[in-house]
């Protein structure tokens, strides 16, 4: 059940995007994000989506191997659909009971339905192209200016990683601890929610004994290596932009630039709602 | 009143491309009373042929009969099946999780529907087995000795009063004593109960001391099925395996080369000493 989830999940490929400087990316991310919220219109969608497709296209990740990264959100998708649908005021084209769909409520449903799949798939692009350890590592750089307000970048950099970095290892662990207690008869599917809440007990304790054994074991493995935060420390692999990461920057400008070209036009012809 | 395997076959990820056998047609039959050691290389799938022995797994291939009954039949009773066949994993203090010891051993009887006062009988009884007494009852399973807290865990499924017990590496990680005093405890539950035991290890010289039938896997087969006598004499095989014979039956390979006229099937460090003993004595050193 666990390994059905692709979000946050890194695909190994060898492609231009995986190559970039994970800055780039991230500064992409936030760009892509910030356009699908600036205007709405047809043709910016368009861009949007053929600008997401290009990238996929590129990055040579399966578009099947996303699109099940969107499975877990399926239902909060149609929550946020179904709302528009029903709560939009405007011209009512159905009745039912108390609800009543407008033309305009299913037109903003279901441009909210592309934003949101287009925003989910093209974060998880991100994650899918970098790994953990590079992102961590963009990020550390990108707001490293907030250390002189005494924002410890690099401790929460740290601990962003490490965390990241234990997931796969506490879900191993907890599929053990599950098999250990069901050995013993434990009955984790049936009962109401109370009992479902109770049998999840003889899980989650040894799972927090052994996160936190396994938190303490790092922390000594740590210090015998002499870390001692941020000061002084260097980097085997320092970020440096190369002539792929300057194009890049210079295609996201781009992007940026014709989104709001295109919005301005839209709303000139009409193409806004 | 036996595990019946038939072909049986588990493959991961069926459904996509990167589809590969953990265990492959695997044949095996275990009677009641028997000491059974498994062997083999890490990743050489003896942790999911185990599993499959108590349900915890569902062949994709084959079939499981047990006593008779098919495993996989629609409305098999699991549980029941796990009380029967009793399983403590590598490491098995990581699943301890209650206040008190007597507690965290009463939580397999209880599954197994056992009103209170029952499951404490039989806890008390399977606390007694492992050697811990009264003094531990109330004792936090987590401020145990390493060795204390694996026999707190392997109580907890001997309340249970499985027929058969599956060992998965038990003495992973316990210094020697520690390490003595669990081989020795499934031992003694093995003459004195007539447990029927599956024990899982690294070490050769512990399946060599105990074991009565060796099974040995590689890369999802199961490559030998004798008593360990026969399988030590295929030295040359277990070593592509990433396995070897016990120690002892190097040391009797190298005298029998230097002319003392030793038992080559001596596994044992008591049948190599008394071997030697005799070579020795019989003057026919050269």
């Amino acid at each position: 059940m666990m390994r059905d989830i692709t979000i946050g999940q890194y695909y190994r490929a060898d492609s231009p995007i995986h190559r970039l400087d994970p800055r780039v990316k991230l500064a992409g991310t936030f760009f892509f994000m910030i356009s699908l919220f600036f205007q709405k219109s047809i043709l910016t969608y368009v861009l949007a989506v053929l600008a997401l497709v290009a990238v996929v296209k590129i990055s040579r990740v399966p578009f099947s191997f996303m699109v099940r990264g969107l499975k877990p959100i399926l239902y909060i998708l149609l929550f946020s659909v179904l709302i528009n649908m029903f709560f939009v005021p405007g011209v009512v084209i159905a009745k039912l009971w108390i609800f009543q769909i407008t033309r305009e409520g299913v037109i903003q449903a279901a441009f909210m339905g592309l934003r949101l799949i287009v925003l989910i798939l093209g974060a998880s692009l991100l994650t899918l192209t970098t790994t953990p350890n590079q992102l961590t590592d963009g990020l550390e750089k990108m707001f490293g200016c907030l250390k002189k307000i005494k924002i410890p970048v690099h401790e929460i950099a740290m601990m962003m990683s490490i965390a990241l970095r234990f997931i796969p290892i506490l879900t191993e662990e907890t599929d053990k601890i599950m098999k250990a207690q069901m050995a013993r008869g434990a009955d984790l599917d049936s009962g109401n929610l109370i009992q479902k809440i109770k049998s999840m007990v003889p899980i989650l304790v040894p799972l927090f004994v052994a996160a936190i054994r396994r938190a303490n074991d790092l922390a000594m493995a740590m210090e015998a290596k002499c870390y001692n935060g941020s000061d002084g420390r260097t980097k085997m692999k320092p970020l440096v932009y190369a002539k792929a990461d300057k194009t890049a920057y210079g295609i996201e400008l781009f992007y940026i630039a014709a989104m709001i070209g295109l919005a301005f036009v839209s709303r000139r012809i009409g193409l806004s709602f | 009143m036996s595990i019946k395997l038939e072909h049986l076959s588990h493959q991961y990820s069926q459904n996509s491309a990167s589809s590969r056998y953990a265990i492959e047609d695997i044949n095996l039959t275990i009677e009641k009373g028997e000491f059974i050691g498994l062997i083999g290389h890490t990743g050489s799938g003896k942790s999911t042929l185990i599993q499959h022995l108590n349900g915890l797994l569902k062949a994709t291939g084959g079939s499981y009969t047990f006593d008779g009954e098919d495993v996989y039949a629609e409305n098999y009773n699991m549980k029941k099946l796990r009380s029967k066949v009793g399983m403590s994993f590598q490491y098995p203090e990581h699943q301890l999780f209650e206040v008190t010891v007597l507690k965290d051993v009463c939580f397999g009887p209880m599954n197994m529907g056992l009103t209170e006062d029952e499951a404490i009988i039989e806890s008390k009884k399977a606390l007694e087995a492992v050697g811990l007494s009264e003094e531990y009852y109330e004792k936090s399973p987590f401020e145990l000795s390493g060795g204390q807290k694996r026999r707190v865990a392997i109580a907890g499924v001997l309340a249970m009063n499985p027929e058969y017990f599956i060992l998965d590496e038990p003495t992973a990680g316990l210094d020697p004593v520690g390490r003595d005093r669990i081989l020795n405890l499934i031992y003694e539950l093995h003459r004195e109960r007539n447990m029927t035991i599956i024990l899982v290890s690294h070490s050769m010289e512990d399946v060599a001391r105990f074991a009565k039938r060796l099974l040995v896997m590689n890369q999802g087969h199961l490559m030998f099925d004798a008593p360990p006598v026969e399988v030590f004499r295929h030295k040359k095989e277990l070593e592509e395996m990433g396995l070897s014979a016990p120690e002892t039956s190097y040391v009797m390979e190298e005298l029998h080369k230097r002319g003392f006229s030793v038992d080559l099937d001596a596994i044992t460090m008591e049948q190599a000493r008394d071997s030697i003993l005799q070579a020795v004595k019989g003057g026919k050193a050269l």
